[in-house]
């Protein structure tokens, strides 16, 4: 059975009601995983076992009304720790590495009685944009499987489309859960920079990193956002800020009269034709609900990408020192001396993009061009901050298309860094200011039929006002209906 | 020529927190490698540093005892290098914003004092230790994350006697704060040191060479006198200082190259993102200087102008916030302050010295030494009587009750001195003869006769009182 026309709501019911159980929903998810991974290679390793056997004790307990979403068969992206589950972050460099502790999110979920199904595979250490740089395997869009998924939450985002499961866990750098999204054509939300702890995320760029959902649907996006949010005093940098009932107050959600600014930078140069098509068919839509649809400025934009790569890659090379061979993970052999262990393992673990990063991260924090680079790009950061700042002073949310394009080729772009990286365009800016952004389903291009995503940001700690613009949208589309038809079996 | 000598000193303090600073592992020495350990000291994937508020009051601290000013906004950087002992490959640091800045010191060389500047202070964390045996090396990761202080002073110091004496008079201050042990030789004060030489009257200062982790004040002197003497020597031949780091060699009082700089290491320092930024409210720093104990000049004072000491005694008794604070202590139930002072600076001192122990390592209480000097004074023990209660109250035995025990207890009844004083007199007819033609030897004698007869434990000065008066009745 594939996780389609269904949500955590009928789940539930039909969990407490006894039409089905925990085992067989799991069961269930192991069997659509079977039926399409050989083809989709979305997960990189499967918690069959245990995940049966908490199933069944789940079963056991029985699920009260209040238990939302124990039962619930649920996937995590490969850079989450999981105790005593591989963990790789889909680097050699980890590829036999198996945790002594859970993430925060992950304990959380466990203790809400959901069912981690296994660790779906991403772009190494989530640096990319297609999935392609998986030390491991490629993970295939499941609406053409010549195309990627998006990256880096390519296999959770896969996972989703393919329905193996209602939803999964992924992380946000700088795009990575709304670009995959947009590719696969599901719900993928990045919350506010310390809405969810981050304690157990491997870290890439920590000043950006965020955990958030892919999901079939805004509402259950919602509900497993209250699961994962809130303070953790493992991470400073979590908010102390109450967590909103999301799913709950969309009841109330309402679009009318609701103020949308649409920067002209966001359908510029670069964005494709069907893309931008398809989202302001979107934003007429918004309109026709009672909507205000206001053309606005966002100058600073075109500097996201090289001010977040400088930024981003800076953080990523002092946090990606740890992987050194001395204390876990991959060891280069027959190594002669301390220096040897040093350049080898690295050189050896980590894959073309990531040492990339390093490289580009260590220059611009050193001492020749730290003024030139870091820094500077530290005030661009503060500029785009200032741009959302001001458009949001007046408007509820803000927005535009998730990606510039739709999901391009295996191969297409992988042999050209910046042709990749500016498919984070629309995307990074959102972390530069830390701000919520969402992207949902919102039609398809004419030109190859693939789903295009429409980008909804909000301002700080207001995920409400975005999931409440989302479910409005969905509740009046079907585009978040359509499937693809995989293996001929949809 | 003559010249003139900058010196700046690096001072690592480390702190006596419960816990690390960015874990929540103990912070204790003599446990097994890596017992003291948890993931975040590990530098684990996914970990984040939480950060010990203990460390930040003890910064706080150590900065209003050294007079200086108080970072109300702060945050953190990371110091990136590799190496084993080093997990994450970073240090968290304070590089931008140290958490206390422009600060200074008294220092007294020959009579002359002077003020050394404090540039900044920093909270940081210890790496851990590498080992090596044989083919193998390890990592003990016990003291990585043990918080330190790095107070970095202003080229304000212009002799190796003015280095040490700044380092005394840290050592001191920090130790009366009460937030670190300050002792060398157990690795919790550690001192780099740097030194440079001009000719009088150049407006640049000369290269500097540089020494780090010198283990005791006096080979820090030694270092920078053989420093000072080797970079004027090496100008007036006309050649030119190389910018290194050397070792002291303290066999041959020299000191010897261990790595010429080919520009400055690039520690890619930028801020800690896994950290917010701190913000220091001034209710906090207040909070704090009400619980910063005395110092040790105001304690100095105190004892002079009221408790009657001399200069002297005043700083044997305040090199140590232990001994001044047993000191008070003492003085507080009434015992005599000079009397305190002495048995303080000599027999406390010598055992101290003997045993290589500290006095909060002894059995011995304030009560029980002002205990016994009241013994003293009220004439119950002898002084002599007292070396011997003494050996009992440093081994934690109440003066009185030990006194008792131990037959220390002095003769001072008349009604008991008495028939014993008529004794001695009845069979030396002799010495009563020669007291009254004049002879004061004779009291001596009979003294004696009379110490002998109680075995010592007369109380001389009542047995002085009963023989005069009895000799002047016969």
């Amino acid at each position: 059975m594939a996780f389609y026309d269904t949500d955590i709501e009928q789940l539930h019911a039909a969990l407490v009601n006894k039409q089905v159980s925990a085992s067989e929903l799991t069961k269930a998810a192991f069997d659509q995983i079977k039926a399409t991974d050989d083809q989709v290679q979305a997960f990189l390793a499967l918690n069959e076992e245990a995940a049966l056997k908490q199933a069944a004790a789940i079963d056991q307990a029985g699920i009260k009304d209040d238990q939302l979403l124990a039962g619930i068969p649920l996937a995590v992206k490969d850079n989450i720790v999981t105790k005593g589950l591989t963990t790789t972050a889909a680097s050699k460099m980890l590829a036999n590495f198996k945790p002594v502790y859970d993430a925060t999110v992950v304990e959380k979920l466990a203790a809400a009685g959901v069912i981690n199904v296994g660790k779906t595979n991403l772009d190494e250490f989530a640096m990319g944009s297609s999935t392609e740089n998986s030390a491991f395997q490629t993970t295939k869009n499941p609406w053409d499987l010549t195309r990627v998924p998006g990256g880096s939450s390519g296999g959770s985002a896969a996972a989703v489309a393919a329905g193996d499961v209602l939803a999964a866990l992924g992380t946000d750098t700088g795009g990575s859960i709304r670009q995959p999204a947009s590719f696969t054509g599901v719900v993928g939300m990045k919350p506010t920079y310390g809405r969810v702890s981050r304690w157990g995320i491997i870290a890439f760029g920590s000043s950006f990193d965020q955990v958030g959902w892919l999901s079939r649907s805004v509402k259950d996006n919602a509900y497993l956002l209250e699961a994962i949010a809130g303070r953790d005093e493992h991470d400073l940098t979590s908010a102390k800020k109450e967590v909103p009932h999301f799913a709950a107050n969309l009841a109330k959600a309402d679009v009318k009269g609701l103020k949308i600014a649409v920067p002209k930078e966001y359908f510029g140069e670069g964005i494709d034709a069907d893309v931008k098509e398809v989202v302001e068919a979107a934003l007429k839509h918004y309109e026709s609900l009672g909507a205000i649809i206001d053309e606005v400025s966002m100058p600073h934009t075109k500097y996201g990408i090289p001010a977040y790569y400088i930024l981003a890659s800076s953080e990523a090379s002092s946090n990606l020192q740890r992987y050194d061979g001395i204390r876990y993970g991959f060891r280069a052999e027959d190594v002669k001396n301390l220096e040897d262990v040093y350049v080898r393992t690295r050189s050896e673990g980590f894959g073309a993009e990531v040492k990339r990063r390093i490289m580009l991260g260590t220059f611009s924090l050193s001492a020749g061009s730290y003024d030139a680079y870091f820094a500077k790009a530290a005030k661009v950061r503060r500029l785009i901050a200032d741009d959302f700042t001001k458009v949001l002073a007046d408007h509820d949310l803000i927005m535009g298309p998730t990606a510039v394009s739709t999901a391009f080729k295996v191969g297409e772009e992988s042999s050209d860094p910046n042709k990749m990286y500016l498919n984070d365009l629309l995307t990074v800016t959102a972390n530069m200011a830390g701000l919520p952004g969402m992207s949902i389903p919102a039609g398809f291009s004419k030109q190859n039929g693939l789903p295009v995503g429409l980008q909804i940001i909000g301002k700080a700690f207001d995920e409400q006002a975005v999931y409440d613009a989302g479910y409005v949208f969905e509740q009046t589309t079907d585009f978040h209906k359509q499937t693809p038809r995989l293996g001929g079996q949809n | 020529m003559n010249f003139e000598t900058t010196i700046g000193l690096e001072v690592h303090v480390e702190l006596k927190t419960k816990s690390k600073i960015y874990s929540p592992s103990p912070v204790s020495y003599g446990v097994a490698p890596n017992e003291n350990t948890n993931v975040i000291d590990w530098g684990y994937p996914g970990v984040l540093p939480s950060l010990n508020k203990g460390v930040v009051r003890d910064g706080i601290m150590a900065g209003l005892a050294l007079h200086a000013q108080i970072s109300k906004h702060m945050h953190f950087d990371r110091k990136n290098y590799f190496y084993p002992d080093n997990p994450k490959a970073y240090q968290i640091t304070q590089s931008e914003t140290p958490i206390a800045h422009d600060g200074w010191i008294e220092i007294e060389v020959n009579g002359k004092k002077k003020k050394i500047g404090i540039a900044e202070m920093h909270i940081e964390e210890d790496a851990g230790k590498n080992t090596h045996t044989g083919q193998y090396s390890y990592v003990d990761l016990n003291r990585q994350g043990t918080p330190l202080i790095e107070i970095v002073s202003k080229p304000d110091i212009a002799s190796p006697e003015e280095a040490v004496a700044y380092l005394e008079a840290l050592r001191q201050r920090i130790q009366f704060t009460g937030i670190s042990d300050v002792k060398m030789e157990e690795g919790s004060m550690r001192v780099d040191t740097n030194i440079s030489v001009r000719p009088i009257g150049s407006d640049k200062f000369g290269t500097k060479t540089e020494m780090k982790n010198i283990n005791s004040f006096n080979f820090v002197k030694n270092a920078l006198e053989f420093e000072q003497k080797r970079h004027q020597a090496v100008i007036l031949s006309g050649g030119k200082i190389v910018q290194e780091t050397r070792r002291y060699d303290e066999p041959t009082k020299t000191t010897v190259s261990m790595r010429t700089k080919e520009g400055s290491d690039d520690y890619r320092y930028f801020p800690e993102p896994d950290l917010p930024p701190l913000e220091v409210a001034d209710e906090w720093i207040e909070e704090i200087r009400g619980e910063m104990p005395q110092m040790p000049g105001e304690r100095r004072e105190h004892y002079v102008k009221d408790l009657g000491l001399t200069d002297y005694d005043a700083m044997v008794l305040t090199q140590t916030k232990e001994m001044a604070d047993f000191f008070e202590a003492a003085v507080a139930t009434g015992a005599d302050a000079k009397r305190l002072a002495n048995y303080l600076m000599n027999d406390v001192n010598s055992y101290l010295n003997d045993e290589h122990v500290d006095l909060q390592d002894t059995k011995l209480t304030p009560d029980h030494l002002a205990g016994m000097v009241k013994l003293i004074d009220n004439g119950t023990i002898s002084s002599k009587m007292a070396k011997k209660v003494f050996a009992g109250i440093i081994d934690g035995e109440e003066p009185a009750a030990f006194a008792k025990a131990h037959g220390l207890v002095q003769m001072s009844d008349p009604a008991e001195l008495q028939p014993i004083i008529d004794d001695v007199l009845d069979n030396n007819e002799q010495s009563i003869i020669d007291f009254k033609n004049g002879k004061d030897r004779a009291i001596g004698f009979l003294v004696g006769q009379i110490m002998k007869q109680t075995r010592g434990k007369a109380n001389p000065k009542i047995v002085n009182q009963l023989l005069m008066k009895s000799l002047n009745a016969r």
